[in-house]
C-alpha cells in the first residue's frame, strides 16, 4: 500500500483574519515531499487555522497553495485528494468499521471485491484485521483512531493531514501511537502535515517542525535543530524548558553577570540578546571543578520527579533557573538555601536574538 | 476465616442497606404517583369504559354489529381512508417544507438558532381553534389570498381555496409543521460536524455528503417527527371540521356526528376503538423498524 506519488505542498502569503484578529500573517512554508512535517504551536497560533486552509475547510484571504504544481487554493475540500484525521475522528456512526474505511472507495467507483480487500489490508495496517464488522460505538479510543487513520490512507491520498490527533488518548497509548503513526508514514511515504501543541510529540514524530507563533513561521528546522538552536526566545522558551539570561556585550565579546561567556557561535543580529540555559545543560559544579561558564545560584527548591530531581536556584538578579540531574541513589542532592555554582559547556550555552516575552 | 462476630455485624448492616435502597426507590415511585393515579382516571377509565360501550347494543346485549357496520358501511371506512389519506398527505407536506427548514436552522450559530427557533414555536401560543378561524378568513372567497391574488392578476375569478381538501391541508400543515421541526431539529444539531468534513476530506461533493451521511444521520429526527405529525392528525378534529366545509370527512367528525346527531355511542365508541388500536399498530411497527441508538451523535469519544 504505497502511495502514488508524494508530492511537495508550497504555501505562499497565506493570510486569514477574523475581524481584527490576524490568524494567519503571510504564512510562506514549502514542506517537502514525502516528509513528516509537523506545525506545534500554543493554542490560538494558527497551526489548525493554516491546516484548515491546505484541507480546504477555510478559505484565506489571500495566498498561493499548491500541492506540486497544482494551485490548490480554490479548490473545493472533496477535490484535493487528501487524507484528513480529525481530533475528534468524525467516524460515520451509522456505519461499521468497515463501511467507514470503505466510504472514500466506494466514492472513487472501485469495484466490490477490491474495496473488501483493501479495507482488510488498511485494517491490517493499522492493527485491527477482524474489526470490520464492528460498530463504531463498541470501540475504544485507541482504536477509533487506528480506524480514523485507515480511512484517511485506504484511498492513497497523495497528502496526510493530521489534526491533534492522539490529543484524546491518555499518555502511554499517545506514545505507542505517535511511533505507530511515525512507521505508518515511512511505509506508506505520503507527504504528512500533522498538527499539536505538544512539543515532546513534535520532536518525536517529525523529519522537520514548523514552529507557528502568532499566524507566522517562527522557525522550520529538525527537531535537533529546533531544540539546539532555536531562533528566537519563542521558539527556545516553547520547546523544552528553558531558563533566559540576560546577556550584555562587551567589546567583541558577550557577558553575563560581569564574567565573559564562552560560547561557539552567536547571532549576527545587533539587538538585545538572551541565553537560553536547558536544565539538562545545567552541570552541578563540585566546589574547585572548572566548567567554560559558571552559574552561581541559590537552591530554593528540590523537586523529586522519578527519573530525575528538577533543581529550582535564583540567580544573582533574583530571576530562576532550573537545572535537572538524573536521579541516581548515590550522589549529593542539594539542600534549600545551599549556594550552587552551575556549569555550562560553550556548546551548550545557545544565543538568541531577542529578549523573552 | 475472618472473626465471626465481625461477619455477623456486617450481614445485619446489609440488611439495612437494602431496606433503605428499597424505601429510596419507593419515595421515587410515590413522586410519580399523582401523574399515574390522574391518566388511569382521565385516560385508562373512560377508554376502558368506550372499549365496553363498543360491544354494546341498543338492547343492552353484548354484539359485533357496531364494528360489523364500519366494515360494511362505505360512509364509515371511507372515512378511515379519509382520515389516513389527509394525515399522510400533511405529513409530506410537513416533511417537504420543515426539513429544509430545520436543516437551516442547525446550521445556524446556536445563538441565532435559539431565537429563530422561537418563531418556529410562535404557533403553540395561539389558540388551534383562532389560528385555524384564521385561515378560514385569508382562504375564503373574498378574503385576502383571492383578494391580493386577482389585484396581481394571477388569476381572474374568485379560487375556492377553503370547504375543500387543500384548505384543510393548509390548515393542518400550519398546526402540525412546529411538531415535525422540533424532533427533526435536536436531531440534525446532535450531528457531528466534522462528519460532513470528514467525507468532503474523503472525496464526496456536497450532495453525495449530503445524501451518505446527513440524510442518514437525520432519519431518526425525521422518523421521529414524520411520525408525531401522522398520528396527531389521526386524530384531528377542529380543523378539518372549520376548512373542510363538510367535505372532508375524517374519523373524529364521523364519531362528533354520531354523538351529536344520531346519539350512537355504541357505533361512535367502536370507531374510537379501531383508530386506538390502528394508532398503536403503526407506532408499535415503527418503533420496530426504527433504528436504534445508532442515530446522530456518538462519532465524539
Amino acid at each position: 500500500m504505497a502511495a502514488r506519488t508524494a508530492i511537495p505542498i508550497t504555501i505562499r502569503g497565506v493570510s486569514k483574519s477574523y475581524g481584527s484578529a490576524r490568524a494567519l500573517d503571510a504564512v510562506d512554508l514549502d514542506i517537502r515531499s514525502g516528509e513528516f512535517l509537523t506545525l506545534l504551536g500554543p493554542s490560538g497560533s494558527g497551526k489548525t487555522t493554516l491546516l484548515m486552509v491546505l484541507a480546504g475547510f477555510i478559505r484565506p484571504d489571500v495566498g498561493s497553495v499548491r500541492f506540486g504544481e497544482r494551485e490548490v487554493v480554490r479548490l473545493a475540500p472533496h477535490k484535493r485528494d487528501i487524507g484528513f484525521v480529525f481530533q475528534s475522528y468524525a467516524l460515520f456512526p451509522h456505519m461499521d468499521v468497515a463501511g467507514n474505511i470503505a466510504f472514500p472507495l466506494k466514492l472513487r467507483g472501485v469495484p466490490a471485491a477490491e474495496v473488501a480487500r483493501r479495507v482488510e489490508a488498511a485494517l491490517d495496517t493499522v492493527k485491527l484485521g477482524g474489526y470490520g464488522a464492528r460498530r463504531v460505538d463498541e470501540l475504544s479510543g485507541g482504536q477509533r483512531q487506528r480506524v480514523a487513520l485507515a480511512r484517511a490512507i485506504v484511498f492513497e491520498p497523495s497528502v496526510v493531514l493530521m489534526d491533534e490527533p492522539l490529543s484524546a488518548l491518555d499518555k502511554k497509548l499517545r506514545e505507542a501511537m505517535q511511533i505507530e503513526i511515525r512507521q505508518l508514514h515511512d511505509r506508506l511515504g505520503t507527504t504528512t502535515v500533522y498538527v499539536t501543541h505538544d512539543q515532546r510529540e513534535a520532536l518525536t514524530m517529525s523529519d522537520r517542525i514548523a514552529v507557528i507563533n502568532g499566524g507566522r513561521v517562527a522557525q522550520v528546522d529538525t527537531p535537533r535543530a529546533i531544540y539546539e538552536r532555536p531562533a528566537d526566545p519563542f521558539v527556545a522558551d516553547f520547546i523544552g524548558e528553558s531558563t533566559f539570561v540576560r546577556v550584555e556585550r562587551r567589546g567583541g565579546g558577550f557577558e553575563c553577570f560581569g564574567r565573559a561567556l564562552a560560547i561557539t557561535a552567536a547571532p549576527s543580529d545587533p539587538g538585545p540578546l538572551s541565553l537560553v540555559l536547558r536544565p539538562e545543560h545545567l552541570e552541578i559544579l563540585a566546589p574547585h571543578e572548572a566548567a567554560d561558564n559558571v552559574f552561581e545560584a541559590a537552591v530554593q527548591q528540590v523537586i523529586y520527579q522519578g527519573d530525575t530531581l528538577l533543581v529550582h536556584a535564583t540567580l544573582a538578579d533574583g530571576s530562576a533557573l532550573f537545572a535537572r540531574k538524573v536521579a541516581t541513589r548515590a550522589g549529593s542532592v542539594p539542600v534549600r538555601g545551599e549556594r550552587v555554582r552551575f556549569g555550562v559547556a560553550a556548546a551548550n550555552a545557545v544565543l538568541v536574538a531577542g529578549e523573552r516575552g | 476465616m475472618a472473626s465471626a462476630v465481625a461477619g455477623v455485624g456486617t450481614a445485619g448492616n446489609a440488611r439495612a442497606l437494602a431496606r433503605d435502597a428499597r424505601r429510596e426507590r419507593l419515595a421515587k415511585l410515590a413522586l410519580a404517583l399523582p401523574a399515574l393515579a390522574l391518566i388511569t382516571i382521565v385516560m385508562l377509565v373512560p377508554v376502558a369504559w368506550l372499549f365496553g360501550l363498543s360491544f354494546l347494543g341498543d338492547d343492552g346485549h353484548a354484539t359485533l354489529a357496531h364494528y360489523r357496520r364500519i366494515v360494511a358501511e362505505p360512509a364509515y371506512w371511507r372515512a378511515f381512508v379519509t382520515t389516513f389519506q389527509v394525515s399522510a398527505l400533511t405529513t409530506l407536506i410537513c416533511i417537504a417544507l420543515g426539513y429544509p427548514l430545520a436543516y437551516v436552522l442547525a446550521a445556524l450559530p446556536a445563538r441565532i438558532a435559539a431565537i429563530a427557533l422561537v418563531f418556529v414555536m410562535l404557533p403553540f401560543w395561539t389558540s388551534l381553534l383562532v389560528r385555524t378561524y384564521a385561515w378560514l378568513v385569508l382562504l375564503q372567497r373574498n378574503g385576502l389570498v383571492n383578494a391580493l391574488g386577482m389585484k396581481l392578476g394571477l388569476w381572474g375569478a374568485p379560487l375556492t381555496l377553503v370547504n375543500n381538501l387543500p384548505g384543510t391541508l393548509v390548515g393542518m400543515v400550519h398546526i402540525m409543521l412546529p411538531f415535525f421541526v422540533l424532533p427533526l431539529y435536536g436531531a440534525m444539531r446532535a450531528i457531528d460536524r466534522e462528519c460532513l468534513k470528514a467525507a468532503a476530506s474523503l472525496g464526496a461533493s456536497p450532495t453525495r455528503a449530503f445524501l451518505r451521511v446527513f440524510l442518514p444521520l437525520s432519519l431518526p429526527g425525521l422518523v421521529a417527527g414524520a411520525l408525531i405529525v401522522f398520528v396527531l392528525c389521526l386524530g384531528f378534529y377542529v380543523t378539518p371540521a372549520v376548512l373542510g366545509g363538510g367535505k372532508v370527512n375524517m374519523v373524529s367528525n364521523q364519531i362528533a356526528a354520531d354523538i351529536e346527531i344520531f346519539f350512537d355511542w355504541g357505533g361512535a365508541s367502536a370507531q374510537g376503538v379501531v383508530l386506538l388500536v390502528l394508532t398503536l399498530a403503526i407506532l408499535g411497527v415503527s418503533a420496530r423498524l426504527l433504528p436504534r441508538g445508532r442515530g446522530a451523535g456518538g462519532g465524539a469519544p
